[in-house]
């Protein structure tokens, strides 16, 4: 297998041959891509194929510019001022940030999954139903069978089918997490973009989560930033590793943990800084 | 406590309030201290200290006793005398002693409808367009204005609704509805009859919406901005347009504070005396029980009939009425703000289980 | 998966039905928001434009200098109304700050519910219209002022109580407010060298909040300085200087019936003299003015403070 560095690469395929081992399709594609906090430089120069149904781990020291990254992928940054972006992103071959794309349109196909769960102050199924409903939905009958799909789809449902009409803030850290991504599905993403989706959570329902991920990418492309290396390990096919806003490393899991071609990357997951 | 010990020599006054272990004072005798001890002079002084503000702070309840008090005392003659029937009958005349304010508890509470009929939606408009829409240019000088227009004394909004509303009114409202065949359609008909100088409800619902606005915007602004950013971020992430956002979950997080500002200005609306005095014309309409559904129709609120009818009034019966006036008032904006901080109070509970 | 939610089979493509009508409805909404904040900012404008050209078209020098002039009312001035305004606001600082500053330390000494309570009725005083304080400055002050002197009662004493009851509960709230910004440990770091808590609150907790207090203060100020509503009934005003003179000096008298600013406004609002009204327009400046550099004075005032705390 070639070197994977951030060194431009020849060819868009060879970029993607070098990042995959298995021949998978490719989801997004990201090339030179530069994003700026107004004057701040967060992002550089980084090329990224991140294949689809699979789940794509960031990881990196904080501040490293994973998140900004993440959040470059459904344009989430379009709601910060003075923020710039240089390079292209595509999704399934076509360019995020061009002037005609309606970012409702990409955010319909790009979900996200927050670092705190931010359920809405309305019922679980209403929360649930937000999604469908802002995209035309009003019956019934379907509504009620895409909250109970998609709560099954989060493994939630056991646990508030009898309470649907509840407060979703009334549920746990854990609960209302999955909720947000029982929420997510509800849309019918293709990606689903987590932000350290358990650095709010107990051990358990950090486990529950894992979980939940191994299954949804047999549907979805899944990529997630995390702080935690073994929850990379397990749940990720593809890693990315992340440092002061470059993307030093990027290859198959196994190999990033085991067998690192960078220094940087080498400290890092062996936990000498972070 | 304890770290005080070592300064403490034998020789001061012994502490009443904190009986320190003989070890440690026959410890400190051995090493002369340079820092003065914390005399009982000192623990006095945070006595003292302690019973001034807390006599400062129940002046509160003393005040709105005393208040109620004066107020209630002043006006027993008139309570005594006509009873209930104060606030049901409409007349009020000098001349035969007989003083009834149904008609001023008609006209603040319809003065003040007007207002916040006008003032709500743009106040609510103005205030998602400066927490959501506006570009920073913009929203720091409209911010800067609202406060500015907020600071502004009732009286001056009174002298400007005199020389540039009424006249402007009288021409380009009340003239042409009053010439159009709105004043003669059923039902609504009734909300445009009769000629108006100008000085009417309409003007003193008008100038109380231009005082109120701002207050209204600024508070609700505070409330938006409050909310946090994932609740909006979790909605775009769903692909909701940025008004899908604001009304299916901006305002309903914030709905209940948004109602407390809402109340809190009518509390406002209710009071306002100067203003409101010197363009709702301070007499009666044309009907006989005093009320008139008419916006062009002159009135009195009771805070305009307090101002209005003070000068006027002889000692007595007159007086002790016009106390009571007072009375209903602080009756009715006790009651509205009461509730008003009661939801502020419980919205900002609900908002801190949301996080 | 499947489908019940259509997406567009790609992201370039023009949107169609439900999107479409969506973005058009995000659109018309949006632009609601901006014509309501467009009208509000017009609306106020206005009052300002009307404010500025027609005071101070009529602004003059004498205005500050000269008494007003019964025979030509084109010449005379409002001396004693700004004068008078402002031996108000003296009189009503020495009744209203004591309370207000006091009551606002004791807001964040104490806790519990009594505090609580305490809050919640500043906020009920602070709601309580200024007209019906000022009648009951009348019933409290005047009434009885005039029974014993054999006067009218009118006086500074009489509007400085009814300003003063107005400014308490807004110094409490913005007082207590300015001091729970001052960090905590600052406080349990000067108690645990064993301080007492006035020396603590004297030598460490008021001066990082100081210059939050003068903030509050002048707001407080600000807000009472154009109060009309408690001046009806206790001060009567008055077109000479309300002076007497103590060993040759003059001085306010506060027994007398004096002049304010809000309130010849009113006054000369109400005439059908031309002159009156111009000087009314007039006044107004100089009353807002005055406002405006207490409030910008205030702001000033928290600024200076930031920045000592950085």
């Amino acid at each position: 297998m070639a070197d994977v560095t951030t060194q431009k690469p020849t060819s868009l395929q060879d970029l993607a041959r070098a990042q995959t081992s298995a021949p998978t399709a490719t989801k997004i594609l990201a090339e030179n891509v530069d994003f700026y906090y107004s004057a701040f430089h967060a992002l550089k120069t980084i090329n990224i194929v991140i294949p689809d149904r699979q789940v794509t781990a960031l990881i990196g020291p904080s501040g490293c510019g994973k998140s900004t990254f993440l959040r470059t992928l459904n344009r989430m940054n379009d709601l910060i001022d003075g923020t710039r972006l240089t390079g292209k992103i595509t999704l399934d071959g076509e360019d995020l940030y061009d002037k005609r794309v309606d970012v409702v349109d990409l955010r319909k196909r790009v979900g996200m999954v927050f670092q705190k769960p931010n359920p809405f102050p309305m019922s679980i199924y209403d929360n649930i139903a937000y999604g469908p409903r802002i995209h035309g939905l009003t019956n019934r009958k379907k509504l009620n069978e895409i909250v109970e799909r998609t709560l099954r789809g989060s493994a939630l449902w056991e646990e508030v089918k009898d309470k649907l009409k509840a407060s979703a803030f009334a549920l746990s850290g854990g609960q209302q997490q999955r909720l947000c991504i029982a929420r997510t599905l509800a849309v019918e993403p293709e990606v689903i973009l987590m932000d350290e989706p358990c650095s709010a959570l107990d051990p358990n329902s950090t486990f529950r989560i894992e979980q939940l991920m191994e299954d949804l990418k047999k549907d979805y492309t899944i990529v997630i930033v995390t702080h935690n290396m073994q929850q990379a390990a397990r749940v990720s096919q593809r890693t990315g590793f992340f440092l002061r806003g470059e993307m030093k490393e990027f290859g198959d899991t196994d190999q990033i943990f085991t067998s690192p071609k960078q220094k940087d990357t080498e400290d890092y997951v062996s936990g000498k800084f972070g | 406590m304890a770290d005080r010990a070592p300064t403490v020599p034998l020789t001061t006054a012994p502490l009443p309030t904190v009986p320190l272990p003989a070890q440690s004072v026959s410890k400190s005798t051995s090493k002369p201290s340079s820092i003065p001890p914390a005399s009982s002079l000192a623990r006095f002084g945070d006595k003292i200290y302690g019973a001034v503000i807390f006599l400062a702070s129940l002046s509160i309840f003393g005040i709105i006793l005393w208040l109620f008090w004066q107020l209630t005392g002043a006006s027993l003659p008139s309570i005594r005398h006509f009873g209930l029937s104060f606030v049901t009958g409409s007349e009020w005349d000098e001349v035969s002693s007989s003083y009834h304010v149904l008609p001023y508890i008609f006209g603040t509470l319809f003065s003040s409808a007007i207002a916040l009929l006008l003032a709500v939606p743009v106040s609510i408009g103005a205030a998602i367009f400066l927490s959501e829409l506006a570009p920073r240019w913009i929203r720091t000088p409209a911010t800067f204005l609202i406060e500015l227009l907020a600071a502004i004394p009732s009286v001056v909004y009174g002298l400007w609704g005199i020389f540039i509303l009424i006249p402007f009114m009288k021409q380009f409202i009340v003239t042409p509805i009053v010439g159009s065949r709105l004043p003669h359609l059923p039902i609504i008909g009734e909300l445009f009859k009769g000629q108006s100088a100008g000085y009417s409800m309409l003007a003193a619902g008008m100038i109380l919406a231009i005082m109120v606005t701002p207050f209204i915007t600024a508070v609700t602004r505070d409330i938006l901005r409050a909310i946090p950013r994932s609740q909006r971020e979790g909605s775009y992430a769903l692909g909701a347009t940025k008004w899908e956002t604001i009304s299916q979950v901006v305002i309903p997080y914030a709905k209940s504070g948004i109602i407390g500002a809402v109340i809190l200005g009518l509390g406002r609306a209710l009071g306002e005396t100067m203003a409101v005095t010197m363009l709702i014309g301070n007499q009666p309409p044309n009907t006989p029980n005093g009320i008139s559904l008419s916006v062009f129709q002159p009135g009195y609120t009771l805070a305009s009939a307090l101002a209005n009818k003070f000068s006027e009034a002889s000692p007595g019966l007159s007086t002790s009425a016009l106390v009571e006036v007072g009375l209903v008032l602080f009756g009715v904006t006790i009651v509205v703000n009461g509730a008003a901080r009661l939801l502020v109070f419980y919205t900002a509970k609900d908002v801190q289980g949301g996080k | 998966m499947s489908t019940t939610l259509s997406s567009p089979p790609n992201l370039l493509a023009k949107s169609t039905g439900n999107v479409a009508g969506r973005k058009l409805k995000n659109i018309v909404m949006l632009t609601l928001c901006i014509i309501a904040a467009g009208l509000a900012i017009l609306v106020l404008g206005l009052v300002l434009y009307f404010l500025l050209s027609k005071g101070f078209s009529s602004l003059h020098i004498r205005l500050f200098t000269q008494l007003p002039d019964n025979i030509d009312t084109s010449k005379g001035g409002m001396a004693q109304s700004i004068f008078g305004t402002l031996v108000l606001l003296g009189v009503s600082s020495a009744i209203g700050l004591p309370f207000g500053i006091l009551g606002g330390i004791y807001q964040i000494e104490a806790r519990g519910r009594f505090a609580s309570l305490v809050r919640f009725f500043t906020d009920v005083l602070n709601g309580i219209p200024s007209i019906v304080i000022g009648i009951f400055a009348y019933a409290a002050v005047v009434f009885p002022l005039a029974q014993r002197t054999h006067g009218q009662g009118f006086s500074a004493y009489a509007g400085g109580f009814a300003l003063g009851i107005l400014m308490i509960p807004t110094v409490m709230r913005t007082t207590e407010e300015i001091l729970r910004l001052v960090p905590f440990p600052l406080r349990e770091a000067s108690l645990g060298l064993g301080a007492t808590r006035w020396r603590t609150m004297w030598s460490v907790v008021l001066p990082a909040a100081r210059g939050g207090i003068i903030t509050g203060v002048m707001l407080a100020l600000a807000r009472i300085a154009g109060e009309t509503a408690p001046l009806l009934f206790t001060i009567f005003g008055n077109q000479l200087f309300a002076t007497h003179k103590v060993a040759g000096v003059s001085v306010p008298t506060l027994t007398a019936p004096i002049d304010a600013l809000p309130l010849r406004i009113y006054n000369y609002s109400q005439d059908v003299d031309p002159n009156h009204n111009a000087q009314a327009w007039a006044g107004a400046v100089v009353l807002i003015t005055l406002i405006l550099v207490l409030s910008i004075a205030a702001r000033f005032a928290t600024r200076g403070n930031m920045q000592e705390e950085k």
